[in-house]
């Protein structure tokens, strides 16, 4: 009875983790298996070697997706943190209607992005959306046709997915504020500290879990990117806005190309795991220290 | 006594196995989810019904059928497949290989049916397994690829003619590019950019080099000067686009058509549905052509799979779905609703319109001539890899700046990894 | 003396007062230009919404439309209007509501112990631990399709409300224990070690102090789980029946039809009747964004 007391705490997390094994582990050396055969339409089990690692490299579109995931990736981060964080601060000074506003940078998430990325798409178009309407208001050399543009594409897509997904950063930096202490920010007060370095010096530097949780989800969401680019480009003009979650499944399931697409995936969650798991456990060791 | 008797009659009955009685059963996988498909579809559905069958509805739309192959494939993984697709070309053989739709289970209808008798010999060779000698899938329609759709009123105010050959359109597109009018309308989708190619690759390279291109995949064709010209004139083309072009869906296309901003769209006989929905009648608001050729007709045949199951029921299901689906009646009705034309060859085209009458009559033309051939852009002619790969080059150099001979040769390479 | 204290002072809160309200319309003006950018698509959304086909094709994309019309609206609902074989939203609704409800209650349980157990409860190695968590979020879901429809076979769960429930919590607990182990951090342990010492157990100090503290992060959680479970298109369409499919499958059908004529009114329309649960979801939550639930809480 004192041993389960003693391990209660481990012991919660054993059904966590029993699911975690099978269902994420296991799966991920299911993926790894595949993509070293030569699995075309649906799994086969003899191993072929490393020859679809190989036949991926060499396809210029495989090459196209993986910048365009660092591009997409950075930008998104970035853009996404800094407007969630600053709408965040915004919003928690105490503004009429703020229940108002949080809803309307919330919503873009709550609906389907099939549907979103139509409209979007014909905003951004040339013709028919916001270059058409400056135009027609009279600014007639005005240009705004990065849909249209190989080289520019993939930005249109980073507008439509912060649009998406930074007011729920704006909403979990926007709990993380609410969680800090009112005493701290009084006394912080009384010292005479502005606004400006409160929130600089004190409040945010208390964010840092909450920074982890954004960056965690944005990669996430990142990588998960199909709707967007398919609802707002199909991956176009030609490859040019292409992502390894459009690639991965086009080759899996379009393709007959299982064992390919599972090198892309392992490809993918490597390049991943190489620059986020060493960001997070720094952290970690960073509260451990504590 | 007589109570006794009873209770042993409604033991008896009790106890005998239901088996004996079983409804077909059928699951069925498809994409048709809407607008004139949605009722084509509905059509087969009531049939079934009506014979006592219990239809099992299975719709996956998106992408053309992307999604659905993701559910579909997901399904065969946990050995639980539908028991009917929709999966057209080459992609039955495909799964044949893969072992998971013998025994065959419609072929002892089909053989009843006289489906050899029906179907024309290209299309009943798309819907065989096992090197082709059963059948294990049934088509419902055919659609032709290749037409040119244009806005009548427009035409006759530039005094354009529909064109007959590729140079005609040429010119008929700078004219009316002068005039202010947008020749061409296009949605740059990769798959818009095929639909265009293999329209183009027909006309400009002629049957017998689309066959040797996009059926046999002959390397020295695919990548040789004549593919260097279908490049040239996608080039060309391009510039009778306009800027809004890139992503943008085929029936907005339509629509600019529809109101006399552009004056031409290359797209499938599906494009009437758009015009009939907006009350624009053929010959008289718009007209419909094939793209300039020497009687080609790149053809794409709708069709429903049917996969190993188990279970009488389903079994019985698939029956009775393969029969009717190559049903006299169905073949009509759904082809009108859809806008494609029957696959069966002995149904009456009265009640079609203009267009279908004259994709029929061209059907019998090209198949005599030898210019009969399968759409590779729509899944008919090619494996989806070797279909991806040469679509991923066509909407490639469509939106970027390559050259003609650097397509070609990049078509050949990508055709060759994919292999 | 006084006087002159008193002048600088009332100067000085003059200054101040009209810097606040500098300070208040920058902060205003610069919410309402975000408000442009969030509102647009919406707004592109509502006006297709309520126009005919005919006029959507001449029309500008941001003109108004002629009247308001609830047609498309009655059409995305249950087909008013249509002549058979077209999905319709209302059958699928439901679907969605039996699979939300448990998948986001377990998730978002399972997540807040979690959280709290690798927290307050350190051992040799939580962090480990965790880490194994966030390793879940990175997974491409196109990826695990094929062996999930594997096992889900062998488990008997391949077309069922139950396994997609089991797909959800499976990978909404990464997230969740995210969320809540990196809120429960930042909670000062005085709480729990005080109670520790007073003999409290495991649970009981889970139910008795950390969730009555918990609610902005549940709040944040159950908006997130919610949403992906309810907003999730690829589980549903691969691991549901036909007419047991969650609602997203329906708008998916609706909107995209492959070459049949396209109406964007009643897509439109459908997609923000979908999205209106997930709306209501948010505006309930936001009520708890409270300020100050926890300053003097913390303390004990």
């Amino acid at each position: 009875m004192f041993w389960l007391k003693k391990n209660l705490p481990k012991l919660v997390l054993v059904p966590s983790l029993g699911i975690l094994s099978w269902f994420v582990y296991g799966f991920i050396f299911w993926t790894i298996y595949i993509s070293f055969t030569k699995s075309k339409m649906l799994p086969r089990y003899e191993i072929w070697g490393i020859d679809q690692y190989i036949r991926l490299w060499n396809m210029p579109r495989w090459h196209v997706a993986v910048e365009n995931l660092l591009i997409f990736t950075v930008l998104f981060i970035i853009l996404c943190i800094a407007i969630g964080i600053l709408l965040s601060i915004l919003l928690d000074q105490k503004i009429r209607a703020e229940g108002f506003l949080r809803t309307i940078y919330l919503y873009p998430m709550a609906l389907s992005f099939i549907v979103t990325g139509t409209a979007w798409k014909w905003v951004l178009n040339p013709t028919l959306g916001i270059e058409k309407f400056v135009n027609d208001m009279g600014f007639e050399t005005f240009k705004f046709d990065w849909l249209v543009t190989p080289e520019m594409s993939i930005y249109t897509i980073v507008i439509a997915g912060v649009w998406q997904s930074s007011g729920f950063i704006m909403a979990i930096f926007l709990a993380g504020l609410r969680s800090v202490d009112d005493e701290i920010i009084k006394a912080a007060k009384i010292d005479g500290a502005g606004i400006f370095s409160i929130y600089s010096k004190i409040i945010l530097p208390m964010m840092r879990p909450v920074f982890m949780s954004a960056i965690v989800i944005l990669v996430h969401l990142s990588i998960k990117s199909y709707d967007l680019i398919i609802a707002l480009t199909s991956g176009g003009p030609g490859i040019s806005s292409d992502m390894p979650a459009v690639f991965m499944t086009a080759m899996a399931f379009h393709r007959s190309e299982v064992g390919l697409a599972s090198a892309s995936a392992i490809m993918m969650f490597l390049t991943v795991s190489a620059i986020v798991v060493p960001y997070l456990y720094s952290e970690l060791k960073r509260e451990n220290a504590r | 006594m007589k109570m006794k008797k009873l209770i042993v009659a409604l033991i008896a009955l009790a106890l005998t196995p239901s088996v004996s009685f079983a409804a077909p059963k059928a699951e069925v996988l498809h994409w048709w989810t809407g607008g004139g498909e949605a009722k084509a579809l509905k059509v087969l559905q009531d049939e079934f019904a009506a014979q006592n069958g219990v239809w099992l509805d299975m719709p996956v739309s998106g992408g053309g059928g992307d999604a659905a192959m993701q559910t579909l494939k997901a399904r065969i993984v946990a050995n639980d497949a539908p028991a009917a697709a929709q999966i057209k070309g080459p992609t039955i053989q495909e799964y044949d290989e893969e072992g998971v739709v013998a025994p065959y289970n419609i072929d002892a209808v089909a053989k009843k049916e006289g489906w050899d008798n029906l179907l024309s010999k290209q299309v009943a060779s798309h819907m065989k397994c096992d090197d082709g000698k059963a059948y294990c899938a049934a088509p419902v329609n055919i659609h032709r690829i290749d037409w040119i759709w244009a806005n009548k009123k427009v035409l006759d105010s530039n005094g354009i003619k529909m064109p007959s050959t590729w140079a005609e359109f040429n010119a008929a597109a700078d004219k009316l590019q002068a005039n202010g009018i947008i020749p061409l309308a296009h949605g740059s989708q990769p798959w818009q950019d095929a639909t265009v190619f293999e329209a183009v690759a027909l006309g400009v390279g002629g049957n017998d080099f689309y066959r040797k291109a996009f059926v046999d995949l002959d390397a020295a064709t695919l990548g040789g000067s004549t593919m260097t010209k279908v490049f040239d004139q996608m080039r060309k083309l391009k510039g009778y686009t306009d800027a809004g072009s890139p992503g943008r869906d085929w029936n907005v296309a339509t629509g600019m058509v529809m109101e006399g901003k552009a004056a031409f769209q290359i797209m499938g006989d599906w494009a009437k549905g758009e015009f009939a929905a907006n009350n624009m009648a053929p010959g008289k608001d718009y007209i419909c052509a094939p793209t300039p050729s020497n009687n080609g007709y790149l053809y794409n045949v709708d069709s429903f799979i049917f996969y190993k199951v188990k279970g009488k029921d389903k079994v019985e299901g698939q029956k009775l779905l393969a029969s009717l689906m190559m049903g006299k009646n169905f073949q009509k009705v759904f082809n009108i609703y859809k806008g494609s034309i029957p696959a069966r060859l002995d149904v009456s085209m009265d009640e079609f319109d203009m267009c279908a009458k004259k994709s029929n009559a061209d059907l019998k033309t090209a198949g005599s001539k030898g210019g009969l051939l399968p759409s590779f852009a729509h899944g008919m002619a090619l494996r989806l890899a070797q279909k991806g790969a040469i679509q991923d080059v066509v909407t490639e150099h469509f939106n970027s700046n390559m050259s003609s001979s650097d397509a070609a040769k990049k078509l050949a390479a990508a055709v060759k990894a994919s292999l | 003396m006084q006087d002159k204290e008193k002048l600088n002072l009332n100067r000085l809160e003059a200054n101040s007062k009209r810097k606040n309200i500098i300070y208040r319309w920058i902060l205003y003006f610069i919410l309402g230009i975000f408000v442009f950018y969030y509102l647009t698509p919406l707004y592109v959304m509502i006006v297709t919404s309520f126009k005919t086909m005919p006029e959507i094709r001449q029309g500008n994309l941001f003109s108004l439309p002629e009247s308001i019309k609830f047609d498309a609206w009655k059409q995305a609902w249950d087909g008013a209007g249509f002549t058979g074989g077209d999905v319709v939203l209302k059958p699928y609704f439901w679907n969605s509501i039996k699979l939300v409800v448990p998948a986001v209650i377990l998730s978002t349980l399972l997540g807040a112990i979690n959280g709290y157990a690798l927290t307050k409860w350190r051992f040799k190695g939580d962090s480990y631990i965790f880490l194994l968590f966030l390793f879940g979020t990175f997974i491409p879901y196109q990826a695990i399709l094929l062996p999930m429809a594997r096992t889900l076979g062998v488990l008997g769960m391949s077309n069922s409300i139950s396994g997609l429930i089991l797909v959800h919590v499976v990978y909404g607990v990464c997230f969740t224990t995210l969320f809540c182990r990196n809120y429960y951090v930042s909670i000062s342990d005085e709480m729990v070690r005080a109670a520790r010492i007073d003999g409290a157990g495991f649970f009981k100090i889970f139910f008795k102090i950390i969730l009555p503290i918990s609610i902005p992060i549940l709040v944040v959680t159950v908006i997130w789980q919610f949403t992906q479970v309810w907003n999730d298109f690829l589980f549903g369409a691969t691991f549901s029946f036909g007419e047991a499919a969650p609602i997203q499958v329906a708008l998916n059908n609706l909107v995209l039809t492959s070459t049949a004529v396209k109406r964007y009114n009643v897509d439109m329309a459908a997609a923000i009747i979908t999205g209106v649960p997930t709306l209501i979801v948010y505006i309930l939550a936001g009520n708890y964004f409270i300020k100050g639930l926890t300053a003097g809480s913390v303390k004990g």
